[in-house]
This record gives structure tokens, C-alpha cells and sequence, in this order.
């Protein structure tokens, strides 16, 4: 049997279980996915850095980690909760165990635990500090880190998980062709095919506040050629670029700890140039537009986020991930709320109604979740396309 | 979009009599229906000839008609109804909807189209139209669309001669081959290949035995992972997936006597989505307008390769199931999608705030066990295959899947509290053999390569008698995810020996 590990809240409560992945300490925010499948996804996008992530799902790591389902250069959540840890890897493209990836990262994980009473504390009570410890701390001494770590309010990860130079994406094209599942004739290397691409003819700068690969490769297949830029990268060396369009990406922490950021998205606003925004990206363009954003209780995070875009009436089921949203009643009337979440009515996208802005709450990329939203980033192409 | 008010009265077709394959769960889903219908304000008429059903209780319809469910007798009961509508000055029409009573309600249905019975009375079907049931019953036009779609079917090619089938053979390039002979009486003379000169031998006799002589060779899925996927779609396009299952046991038996899981265990998110995304395209491209549709999925375990197996553009017995694993009541909201409404004007019967437009996320999982009675029936062949052979199921919920698994069994009321170690003493044939005894290898061999009623007990008498999980996968190729667990249940049940001891 596994060695023990236990998690501690900030309010007290106190979980024991078994240890894997790394021997650490974790604390940070404890949120939790009710994503079934895409732990992987999860675990290396940018968006969940400083927090310990519980899978609501009971099964996990049945078919293990492979080399290519990673959304960024590695795992970033601080801990990972989980209810039964699968003893094998089962699936065709498994390279590695998920204990064995989150030791590559130092990452502690606890299994055992009821999941679903931690989830419904987290409901009740909104999410909050926690320690996650795989090296034997005592109870009280969990607890007393967790209340010392304070809020997600205020905190600035962005600036952590941003990447430090300036590149292009994918100039060869090996990673960006949407992923199929092997037909007829089985290939050489039947994991590596990967969809024809159109060509690259279009320019844009992609702002990386924990940029998700998949919204790279999305970009790549709807013909940008995309130059990445480090968060703090000020407008005017964006400009100096030259892109046909500006893309605001996810990322960690809380939005409105980013003021030197909205700044430079104002002035970018102001140039009149082509921009679309995603969660995090949609957050600072709603603070740059005049909104404000507020964190919600519990947050988003999730595969089947049900959003419907009230111009076409059409029902998107959606892939998120935030625990901060866009106060509509904050915004300006040139920014209309053209989409909104079914579950609780709040914003899920805006438009700006006369410049060629517009950005969604949600992740259109997926990775994981389900693909209804692909047609955004057509959306955006059409947008630069026509103000080109 | 608001309910359809041109419509006054719904004719709904029961499933009939309980037969294997068709049993209690097409009077839940279709007694689901009528609530639904009524609750609306519409007239439900309703046609079963099986007065054991709680949908004929007289509360659920109007009009109920314990008559065959035969094409001349629906026809009568339309003509009748319709002229009851015009006495009692009925504006509306009187429609059709036969995707709630299983494969009786769709093929009568389709049978009063063909005949144009349904045309000369100006009945409209709802749910799902003829053309759609066509493309997606019609397996060769199924098949043809699949591929027009750009998804994946079994590689096959028809041969007229010995030479023809080698080259269709070759093709394939990997046995085994199934061969079926064309126009034959019950397909006789064909068969599975496993090799080359097994497929010499039966390629021969299906030519010689078709009076056309023709032979259709096709790729053997045998031993592939199986899937489906509970599909609803609206009529402003909106789908959702409301349970994924994976099949415990591989492709070869007959889904309704495999053991279901759900939610899948052992897809990742990237393979999961493209079979989400297949499952909408199919729903599409066969045309279901509203309502539910089953799609079944295989895939190699080896490479992934993922190939349509077939759809039912209806209600299906795993729609019962998928209901229940999950709290989406679908049978209810297919019949409201039917007469017009949207998925998000409609609410989530659980959360009662939030709208059916969503795809739920469970945080458990969800075991269906098949069970058999062939002990009722000393003459039938035990062996599991493509025809289904159990008379029900039990279903059970846990928060892990070996949980459920266990629940699962208990709930069969074979009298077994689980997989094994509650003491009592299996029976063998006409041997009787101790709880806790060691099984002999030969049998166990034989027990698990054929897929049978009581292999999933044997799964765990061939770890008790020392098998790796990797010599039970080779005989059974069930995933080794679920052998995995099973392999724990047993370890524990020798934890709890050993205490006792």
C-alpha cells in the first residue's frame, strides 16, 4: 500500500488518503473539474497554476499520459485530488502512469478521499485554501499553512507562467494539424496523423497569459500565422508587429490584480485593431472596455457548460475553466453580452458594437471538452479578413 | 420555439409483447412519453397489445387500444380516431410517433408508410421521418453514408469467385475474415475465418451454396473495444451527449447481454471528443430531426482505429439505462423535443433551474450486468453471440466501478452476494464445486475464450487459480482496465480469507 497523504482546508476540515505523484507540499486554492475524461489537459494548463485540482470524476488515470495531449510544456496545478488512482495505464497512446508525470513535475497527489464531500464543502462554502501534504505534515500544521495562504484575490500568476521571449508558433506545422483517430490502413505511426492545414497567410500576435497549446493549434488551422508575446509585451512593440489581429489568451489568477496589462489592451483597443479574447483574455478586455469583474463562489470548471448565443439561439455545450467572471451590469452600452451561461446568466461573451472586438468566457479550443465552439476562431478569421 | 400548436392528437405505438430484447424498458420509456404528451395539453392515443404494461393503465392516455400491433390494425384505429377528432371539431392533426416502442412501433410504422397508408390519411410522423429510419436501419445505406461522411465502417468486398475473394482477402490484409453468403436462408454457409485455409474452405462453400454465387468478405471486429454514445438532438440542431457506455465485453456479443459501464473509462479526452463529434455527424447525416438516437462505436485497442458500427433512430434499450445512470429522463424529453420544443426551453427534471440543454457529468459510475435464465431453457446454446439471449438486467451505482460491479451482481438475484467468497457453491453442469475451491485449468480456459454467462465468475476463479492479468486478457481481450479491477476484488477476497483464518 501507498504511503499516506492528507489534504487540509483552510476552514478546518482535514481529508486523509493515499499519496502519489510527487512527496510535497502543496497549498494553494481548491477547486474542483467535473470534467469525466481530459485530466491531462487539466493538469498542464497554465490557467490552474496555484491551485490543487479535484477531479469529480472517481476513475482516474485509467489511460494514463501521453507525449502529445499536453497543453503546454508541463504540468502546472500546485496539487491533484482524486477519489481511486487506476493501478495500470490502459490505452493505446499511454507513454506514462499519472503518478509517474506528476512525480516528473514535483507535483503531490492524494487518492482515497471522498471527493464528492469535498466537492459539496466546496459548493456550500466556495472554494478555498488548502494544503496538500505527501510528506507527513501534522493536521494542524496543514491547517495553519492552508489560513495563511490567504485568497486567489489579488494574486498575479500570470507573470509566472507566461513565457519569458517572444516566438512563433509551430513554423514547421508538426503540431498543429487537428488530431484523428487512425483509418482504414493503419499508418506507420498511427498516433502522429494529424489533418491537412490551409496555409499560414494571416499575422497575428497572441498575447500568453498561460496560453493553452490548443488554442495555437486552432489558430494554425484556421490559416494565422502566430507570434506569441509575453504578457507584459506593451502595445506599442505589439503594434510594431504588424498583425492583421490581436488574441488575448487564458490564464491564471485574478484578472483585475493585472492593471499594467488592461492598460496596454486599452490602447490596443483604442487602435481600432481586430481582438479576441478567451477566459482570462475576455476578463482583462471586459476591464479594458469599462467592466469589472468579480470571482465567483465556486467557478466554472468543467466539460458541459451549457452557453447559449442569444443572436443565433443556438446552445453551445462548453469547456471551461474560471473562477472570476465580467460583471454585465459594469459594462459600457457599446459592449453588448452576446452570450450568456444557462446554468446561472452570467456572462459568457461580449461584442464590442462598433469596433471588431469580441471574446468568450469559455474555451472554444477545448482540450479538454467538447468541440461545439470550434467555429470561434472561423469567426475571428472572417473578423480580420474583413477589416484587413 | 414553442411547442407545435397544428398538433391535436399523438398516436403513440407501444412495444407490445415482452420478448427477449425488447422488455419493460420500452413501457418506461414509452409511459414516460405519454406523461409528457399529456402534460402538454395533447390528445395521446396509444396502441399496445400488452395489457402488462403500466403505459396501458388508463391514466396515461385518452384512448388506449389493447389491439396487435399490426399495420391493418393501426390503420383501423386512424381511421377511427380521426373520425372522433372531427366530431369533436378538433383543429389539429393527428400525428404519429414511433421512435418510443422499440423495433415493433418502428417497423410497423414504416411498414403503414411503404404501404402509403400513412400518406392517404395525411399522418405525419414525429421523432423521427421514413427517410430517416431508412438511412439509418438499411444497413448497406448506412454504411454508404458513413462513409460519405468521412467516418470509418469494416472493410469488406463482395467476390463471385475464389480468386476475387483471395484479392478481397488480401485487402483486408488480417484475419479473422467473416464471410456471408448472398441470399442465402439465414445467411447458411458462412462463417468466421481465422485463417487461410479456413477461408479458402467456407469462401468456397458460401459461393457454391449462394444462388447468386456471391459472398461478402468482411474485417472481423472480434476482440475490439465497443462503445456507444446517447445521442438527442432538437430541431434547431442542438445535440447533446447524454451518457457515453463502454462495453466491458469486446465487440462479438450482442449489446444487450454485454456487461455496460458508464461513463467510458478508457478513452482520453482527444478520442472521446472525435466520437462525440461522429455521433452528431451521424445523428445528422441519417437525419434524425428530434429526439434520441443509439450510436454504436468499435475501437482497435491496438492502434485506436474507430469504426461506426450501427445507429437506432429511436429510443433504444440503452436509453432506459442511460436515463437512469444519469437522471436525464430521455424517452420524456425526446417526446417534447418531437412536438417542437427546444432542449433549453425545457428543464432539467433534477436541478429543476438549470435547462435540459446540457450533457451530464456524473460523479460515479454505473454497472449493467445482463441476466440470463438458460437454465429455463436446457436447449439453447449458452454461448454468447450477436443474438441476444439475456431476458434482463440488473444496474447499479457506485462511486468506484468496482462498487457498482459488485452492487451490479448482487442485484441479479442469482443468489450470489458478488463475484465470489460468499460461501456458496458454484454449479458446474451438473457438478457442484465449494466456493473457495481452485478450479481446474482446462475448464477455466475454456470458460473464459468464449464468451458465456458465467465468465465474468470465472474472470475471478482464473485469478484465485494464479492466472495473470495478461493470460485472462489474451483469453477474453476485456480490457485490461476492468480485469485490473476485478484482479483487486479478488486480492481482497484473500485479504479477508486469510483474516478469517
Amino acid at each position: 500500500m501507498s504511503s499516506p497523504a492528507l489534504l487540509a482546508l483552510s476552514d478546518g476540515t482535514v481529508y486523509h488518503g493515499h499519496a502519489f505523484g510527487a512527496r510535497a507540499t502543496a497549498i494553494g486554492e481548491v477547486c474542483f473539474n467535473t470534467s469525466m475524461t481530459g485530466y491531462q489537459e487539466i493538469l498542464t494548463d497554465p490557467s490552474y497554476k496555484g491551485q490543487i485540482v479535484t477531479m469529480t470524476y472517481p476513475q482516474i488515470g485509467n489511460y494514463g499520459v501521453n507525449s502529445q495531449d499536453v497543453e503546454s510544456w508541463r504540468a502546472h496545478c500546485s496539487g491533484f485530488v482524486i477519489r481511486e488512482l487506476s493501478p495500470i495505464v490502459s490505452n493505446w497512446r499511454a507513454d506514462y502512469s499519472l503518478a509517474e508525470y506528476l512525480l516528473q513535475y514535483g507535483i503531490p497527489g492524494i487518492s482515497g478521499i471522498d471527493t464528492r464531500a469535498l466537492v459539496k464543502r466546496l459548493r456550500v462554502r466556495g472554494a478555498m485554501p488548502g494544503c496538500l501534504t505527501t510528506e507527513g505534515l501534522t493536521p494542524a500544521d496543514a491547517i495553519a499553512r492552508a489560513q495563511a495562504w490567504g485568497s486567489m484575490e489579488g494574486r498575479d500568476y500570470v507573470t509566472e507562467v507566461t513565457h519569458e521571449e517572444s516566438f512563433a508558433w509551430d513554423p514547421q506545422d508538426r503540431d498543429s494539424g487537428a488530431f484523428k483517430l487512425t483509418k482504414e490502413t493503419v499508418a506507420a505511426s498511427p498516433r502522429e496523423i494529424r489533418q491537412p492545414m490551409p496555409p499560414a497567410d494571416l499575422p497575428i500576435v497572441a498575447y500568453d497569459f498561460g496560453l493553452k497549446y490548443n488554442i495555437l493549434r486552432r489558430l494554425r488551422q484556421k490559416g494565422f500565422r502566430t507570434q506569441v508575446v509575453p504578457a507584459h509585451t506593451s502595445a506599442a512593440d505589439v503594434l510594431k508587429l504588424r498583425p492583421a489581429g490581436v488574441f488575448l489568451s487564458n490564464g491564471p489568477g485574478d484578472p483585475a490584480a493585472l492593471g499594467s496589462i488592461v492598460r496596454e489592451i486599452k490602447t490596443l483597443v483604442d487602435t481600432g485593431i481586430p481582438i479576441f479574447g478567451i477566459c482570462l483574455g475576455h476578463q482583462l478586455l471586459g476591464q479594458a472596455l469599462g467592466g469589472r469583474t468579480f470571482k465567483l463562489k465556486f467557478g466554472h470548471r468543467g466539460g458541459n457548460q451549457p452557453v447559449k448565443d442569444l443572436d443565433s439561439g443556438r446552445v453551445e455545450i462548453t469547456s471551461q475553466n474560471h473562477g472570476f467572471a465580467v460583471d454585465a451590469a459594469s459594462l459600457p452600452s457599446e459592449v453588448k453580452v452576446n452570450r450568456i451561461n444557462l446554468n446561472d446568466q452570467t456572462v459568457e461573451g461580449l461584442r464590442h458594437t462598433t469596433k471588431p472586438i469580441f471574446c468568450v468566457q469559455y474555451h472554444p479550443e477545448a482540450a479538454p471538452g467538447p468541440h461545439d465552439s470550434t467555429p470561434l476562431f472561423s469567426d475571428f478569421r472572417d473578423l480580420v479578413t474583413r477589416h484587413g | 420555439m414553442p411547442k407545435r400548436t397544428d398538433i391535436h392528437s399523438v398516436l403513440i405505438i407501444g412495444a407490445g409483447p415482452i420478448i427477449i430484447g425488447q422488455a419493460c424498458e420500452f413501457d418506461y420509456s414509452g409511459t414516460q412519453a405519454c406523461k409528457a404528451l399529456r402534460e402538454e395539453g395533447y390528445r395521446v392515443i396509444l396502441v399496445n397489445s400488452n395489457p402488462a404494461t403500466i403505459m396501458t393503465d388508463p391514466e396515461f392516455a385518452e384512448r388506449t387500444y389493447i389491439e396487435p400491433i399490426t399495420p391493418e390494425c393501426v390503420e383501423k384505429i386512424i381511421v377511427r380516431e380521426k373520425a372522433e377528432m372531427a366530431r369533436m371539431g378538433a383543429t389539429g392533426k393527428l400525428v404519429l410517433l414511433p421512435t418510443l416502442g422499440g423495433q415493433t412501433a418502428l417497423n410497423t410504422a414504416m411498414t403503414l408508410h411503404r404501404q402509403g397508408v400513412l400518406e392517404k390519411h395525411g399522418i405525419e410522423m414525429i421523432g423521427a421521418k421514413a427517410e430517416a429510419i431508412t438511412k439509418g436501419e438499411d444497413r448497406e445505406t448506412f454504411k454508404q453514408l458513413m462513409l460519405t461522411i468521412g467516418l470509418d465502417v469494416p472493410i469488406s468486398g463482395t467476390a463471385h469467385t475464389i480468386q476475387e475473394a483471395r484479392q478481397v482477402a488480401e485487402r483486408i490484409g488480417r484475419y479473422p475474415l467473416i464471410i456471408r453468403p448472398g441470399f442465402t436462408l439465414g445467411g447458411t454457409g458462412g462463417g468466421i475465418a481465422y485463417n487461410r485455409e479456413e477461408f479458402e474452405e467456407i469462401a468456397k462453400r458460401g459461393i457454391d451454396l449462394s444462388p447468386v454465387s456471391e459472398i461478402l468478405v468482411e474485417e472481423s471486429l472480434l476482440g475490439w473495444k465497443e462503445y456507444e454514445m446517447e445521442v438527442m438532438r432538437d430541431r434547431a440542431d442542438n445535440c447533446v451527449i447524454i451518457c457515453s457506455i463502454e462495453n466491458f465485453d469486446p465487440m462479438g456479443v450482442h449489446t444487450g447481454d454485454s456487461i455496460t459501464v458508464a461513463p467510458i473509462q478508457t478513452l482520453t479526452d482527444k478520442e472521446y471528443q472525435i466520437m462525440r463529434d461522429a455521433s452528431f455527424a451521424v445523428i445528422r447525416a441519417v437525419g434524425v430531426e428530434t429526439g434520441g438516437s443509439n450510436i454504436q462505436f468499435s475501437v482497435n485497442p491496438e492502434n485506436g482505429r474507430m469504426i461506426v458500427i450501427e445507429m437506432n433512430p429511436r429510443v433504444s434499450r440503452s436509453s432506459a439505462l442511460a436515463s437512469k445512470a444519469t437522471g436525464f429522463p430521455i424517452a420524456k424529453i425526446a417526446a417534447k423535443l418531437a412536438v417542437g420544443y427546444l432542449l433549453d426551453e425545457i428543464r432539467n427534471d433534477i436541478t429543476r433551474e438549470t435547462p435540459a440543454s446540457f450533457e451530464p457529468t456524473i460523479d460515479y459510475v454505473v454497472t449493467k450486468i445482463p441476466r440470463f435464465a438458460f437454465e429455463k431453457f436446457p436447449q439453447a446454446d449458452p454461448t454468447l453471440t450477436t443474438q441476444m439471449k439475456s431476458v434482463g438486467e440488473a444496474m447499479a451505482i457506485g462511486r468506484t466501478f468496482k462498487e457498482s460491479f459488485q452492487k451490479c451482481l448482487r442485484s441479479l438475484e442469482i443468489g450470489r452476494s458478488g463475484l465470489g467468497g460468499d460461501g456458496k457453491p458454484w454449479r458446474i453442469g451438473a457438478e457442484m464445486i465449494d466456493d473457495r475451491a481452485i478450479f481446474p485449468r482446462e475448464l477455466i480456459n475454456r470458460r473464459l475464450s468464449v464468451p458465456n454467462a458465467e465468465r465474468v465468475f470465472f474472470l475471478r476463479h482464473a485469478f484465485r487459480a494464479g492466472y495473470s492479468l495478461e493470460d485472462v486478457f489474451q483469453l477474453t481481450k476485456i480490457d485490461r482496465w476492468f480485469l485490473i479491477q476485478i484482479e483487486e476484488l479478488v486480492k481482497f477476497e484473500e485479504e479477508l480469507a486469510a483474516l478469517k483464518n
